[in-house]
């Protein structure tokens, strides 16, 4: 890894066709910046993209990357790291491609504590459809198949994640460049599963979760010199707390093991003989 | 009296049923004699009726046939169950002491061992054991030395300590004594020996050792009957050689962590049956259009929706063929017997990465569940040859870069086959996506750029038909004006009913398909020949309505695939210039 990397070696030449505004934007420079913070370059990272307007994020950015199919980009995060753990892997997705049709993976990569990154770009609406609820939406939130609102519960995905086992949940807010960064910096530097929810307001269909809205609701944890990341109980207050956004790292065990680590994972698998192992006629032999 | 013998135990599940049979088997092939295995079960763990099939012979098995000799019976069900197979001189071995065997009725022809197999097992260290007995009892009816059982209870019980091995002897040897002691019979049955050593693995054993054997590192799967025996037989093993297996949550997160593998590099691999194909189907396309090696095992089992969890069919041709919706390319490959459950994987390997698309090995549940004896050099390690395919050496990237230095991980070759690099190959990085993509793996709706990615992809299939031997294997009688055509696992049951047919001086000649896609253009074979007879384990035919269609006149075709509907002026056109050239449409 070279120490010169500058955050736009990440950048693609292709330019996003995001609509101007769109608090994807300032997700993407953040994660951009993390990793060349981190020591990483582009032929040493490996991103992962879901569907929806955050998927594109594969084609705007420059490293390895693959753009697969709705709400399954964590499993394959979860392959890429498993085979080659000197990768960097960085999954990025939406709320509706996290929460709703890959929610299932999620609790699951969750728990599984890969030392990778997880960054979910949270509009609380469906963007690339053009405006429908999504699970993040509030209860009375109208849209085009919400006229009077979902009538139902939005997720809490910073719960789910604390439910799961997480051991570092975080949150941030695109249009906050430097703390972003930073927070997703953090994500990238735990020895286990990194989770950001990012706030990334919709500027063309979600008129209520807009910059003014988060600007104004917005509570950053770094500021509380009370706050203890590391307190179960703290964090699990603030999670559960309805009335009030987070920014900052919610909730970090530091003490945690990794997956990778737990399951002695050290090897780039892509490295193997021309023919069969040595003693693969053993394998034969264990049939006698 | 037959060359081969047909033994079975049967009882509830939970009885230990197939721990009991397997030792039987890997005792006959320790003494150096052919086995083959069938089961009789249920989706249950417990009650029903299940049975543990072994047909024995000093020559290869490669079936089962409907005829049982010697039938240990731990509930009447077991009996009844098999009354069709049974035959005047069948040897039945129960426990007149368990009360629901107190009124068994033994058929007049047959012959009833009622040994207190429970009371003798209890005489020898425990209730547990009284499948032992029986197995003693089994060695004296059919005159086999009770030294080999002694062997396989070794391996089965060896590394639960010296006592339970030896309390198992015991027990065995009881039961045994029993029957020279309280019957005075002379048994028909004389199971000779050999110096052979064989092996003796099953279907599923078979894919897990070639995935090991083809440097498969990665592994990820969701438990199905009836493959999960592949993942079971991989867990533990893999690691040795520096893998890993990952249960996954389900089978659509199962296919893109394989997929998340095998972009990073890793020979990855996942096995499932057809509820798992279904899910991953949604994944499939995806591989295809990135051009991801990935190697996809379905162990068919009866369809549609749960089916038949624990039945036999090869319903999922159709599916795996064409399964997903658009147009990718896929590679089939249906393994034969249980020894080519092996080598079709490591074939599945190199078909893989030489030619970056997901290949489908498609066994079932009849080689999944069969144990089979082979000598060992069948799987030869020295044999295997890992082929790698276009992956780029490190130096050569930039060879395959644009004028901007950017690589382009499909870049339209001639032979349809794109470069590769790693992740962490210097210069080498790249995205790859789901979308209809450029060169450089980027999205596009350009319409010349579209066919000429869909050309590309088809081309890799064209030079692999060129490139590669889609042959079949050929038995029976050549000159034959009868042709027997099959895929899959029915070849083993289809050559030995040629040897009944020959017995009636009926010849045939045999085709054994392992290729589903590719495969052999067997126009000229069923032309030529008068009587032609497809076999297959579903019921519509699917095998036979490929044939059909392979062997039909062609029709002219247009086709339009740039992402446009069709003109009305243009198709108008077309069809002109398909009249202009002269072909006749024959069907």
């Amino acid at each position: 890894m070279s120490s010169d990397v500058r955050f736009t070696d990440f950048k693609s030449d292709k330019q996003p066709t995001w609509c101007p505004g769109c608090g994807d934007f300032g997700t993407m420079n953040g994660m951009m910046k993390a990793l060349a913070e981190t020591g990483n370059d582009p032929d040493n990272t490996f991103v992962v993209a879901g569907i929806g307007c955050s998927g594109k994020i594969g084609t705007y950015m420059h490293s390895y990357a693959l753009h697969g199919v709705h709400g399954r980009a964590l499993p394959v995060g979860i392959g890429v790291k498993a085979a080659n753990p000197e990768l960097e892997v960085m999954v990025a997705g939406g709320d509706g491609d996290g929460y709703s049709i890959g929610v299932g993976h999620f609790i699951h990569a969750v728990r599984r504590n890969m030392d990778m990154t997880y960054v979910v770009m949270d509009n609380r609406i469906y963007g690339l459809t053009k405006g429908q609820f999504s699970p993040t939406s509030r209860e009375d939130f109208e849209t085009s198949t919400s006229p009077e609102g979902p009538k139902q519960a939005p997720v809490n995905p910073l719960a789910l994640a604390l439910a799961a086992g997480g051991t570092f949940i975080a949150q941030s807010f695109s249009s906050d460049a430097q703390r972003h960064a930073e927070i997703v910096k953090q994500a990238v530097e735990h020895d286990g599963f990194g989770f950001v929810n990012v706030y990334s307001p919709c500027v063309t269909f979600n008129d209520v979760d807009t910059y003014d809205y988060f600007r104004d609701s917005l509570v950053d944890l770094d500021e509380d010199e009370e706050y203890d990341a590391s307190d179960y109980d703290q964090a699990t207050e603030a999670i559960l707390d309805n009335d009030a956004e987070y920014q900052g790292v919610i909730y970090q065990d530091e003490e945690s093991t990794s997956y990778n680590e737990a399951h002695g994972l050290t090897e780039n698998m892509a490295d193997i003989p021309d023919g069969a192992p040595d003693d693969a006629m053993d394998l034969v032999r264990e049939f006698y | 009296m037959h060359k081969d013998l047909n033994w079975a135990i049967g009882g509830e599940a939970g009885d230990g049923i197939d721990s009991t049979g397997k030792i039987f088997a890997q005792a006959l092939s320790r003494a150096g004699r052919h086995v083959f295995t069938s089961k009789d079960f249920a989706s249950r763990i417990r009650g029903g009726y299940t049975a543990y099939k072994v047909r024995t012979s000093v020559e290869q098995v490669e079936s089962v046939v409907d005829r049982l000799d010697i039938l240990i019976a731990l509930t009447q069900r077991t009996v009844d169950e098999n009354l069709d197979e049974l035959h005047e001189g069948s040897v039945i071995i129960y426990d007149g002491e368990r009360t629901t065997m107190q009124d068994l009725e033994i058929p007049d022809e047959m012959i009833g061992l009622d040994v207190p197999l429970k009371s003798l097992a209890e005489d020898a260290g425990g209730a547990i054991m009284r499948n032992v007995v029986a197995l003693g009892v089994a060695c004296e009816v059919a005159s086999f030395p009770i030294e080999k059982l002694d062997e396989s209870l070794e391996k089965r019980f060896g590394d639960k300590g010296t006592s339970i091995v030896e309390n198992n002897k015991e027990a065995a040897r009881l039961g045994q004594e029993y029957v020279t002691e309280n019957y005075d019979h002379d048994f028909e049955y004389e199971l000779e020996t050999t110096d052979n050593d064989y092996v003796l693995l099953n279907g599923d054993e078979a894919i897990g050792m070639g995935a090991i054997a083809a440097g498969c590192r990665f592994y990820a799967g969701y438990p199905i009957t009836p493959a999960t025996d592949v993942m079971e037989y991989l867990t533990g093993r893999i690691e040795r050689y520096g893998g890993s297996v990952i249960q996954a949550e389900d089978e659509l997160s199962a296919i893109n962590l394989a997929l998340g593998a095998a972009r990073a590099g890793a020979r990855s691999m996942t096995a499932t049956s057809g509820p798992g194909i279904d899910l991953m189907t949604e994944t499939f396309g995806l591989v295809a259009t990135t051009e991801t090696p990935l190697v996809i095992c379905d162990v068919m089992r009866s369809g549609p929706s749960t089916g038949m969890p624990t039945k036999q069919e090869q319903g999922d041709l159709n599916q795996l063929l064409y399964g997903g919706h658009g147009e990718v390319p896929r590679f089939v490959l249906a393994p034969t017997t249980v020894a080519e459950c092996f080598h079709k994987t490591v074939e599945a390997f190199n078909l893989a990465e030489k030619y970056q698309v997901p290949v489908y090995v498609t066994s079932d549940l009849s080689l999944a569940v069969t144990e089979q004896t082979f000598a060992p050099e069948e799987f030869d390690m020295d044999e295997v040859e890992i082929e790698r395919g276009n992956l780029v050496e490190p130096s050569d990237v930039e060879a395959w870069q644009n004028d901007q230095g950017q690589f382009q991980p499909h870049y339209p070759t001639d032979d349809g086959i794109s470069p590769r690099t790693l992740p962490g190959t210097s210069g080498g990085a790249h995205m790859t996506t789901g979308l209809e993509h450029d060169e450089l793996g980027r999205r596009t709706e350009d319409t010349d750029v579209r066919i000429e990615q869909v050309d590309k992809r088809t081309r890799k299939v064209e030079t692999a038909i060129e490139r590669e031997n889609w042959e079949y294997r050929e038995f029976g009688e050549e000159d034959s004006d009868t042709l027997v055509i099959s895929w899959g696992s029915n070849e083993g049951a289809i050559r030995e009913a040629l040897d009944f047919l020959e017995d009636d001086g009926i010849s045939v000649r045999f085709l054994s398909c392992s290729y589903m896609f590719p495969r052999a253009d067997l126009t000229e074979e069923i032309e030529n020949a008068d009587e032609v007879i497809v076999v297959e384990c579903n019921a519509g035919g699917q095998f036979a309505d490929l044939l059909e269609h392979d062997t039909l006149s062609r029709v002219d075709r247009i086709n339009k695939y740039n992402g446009v509907r069709f003109k009305a002026d243009e198709l108008a056109s077309e069809i002109k210039d398909v009249l202009a050239t002269g072909t006749e449409v024959t069907a």
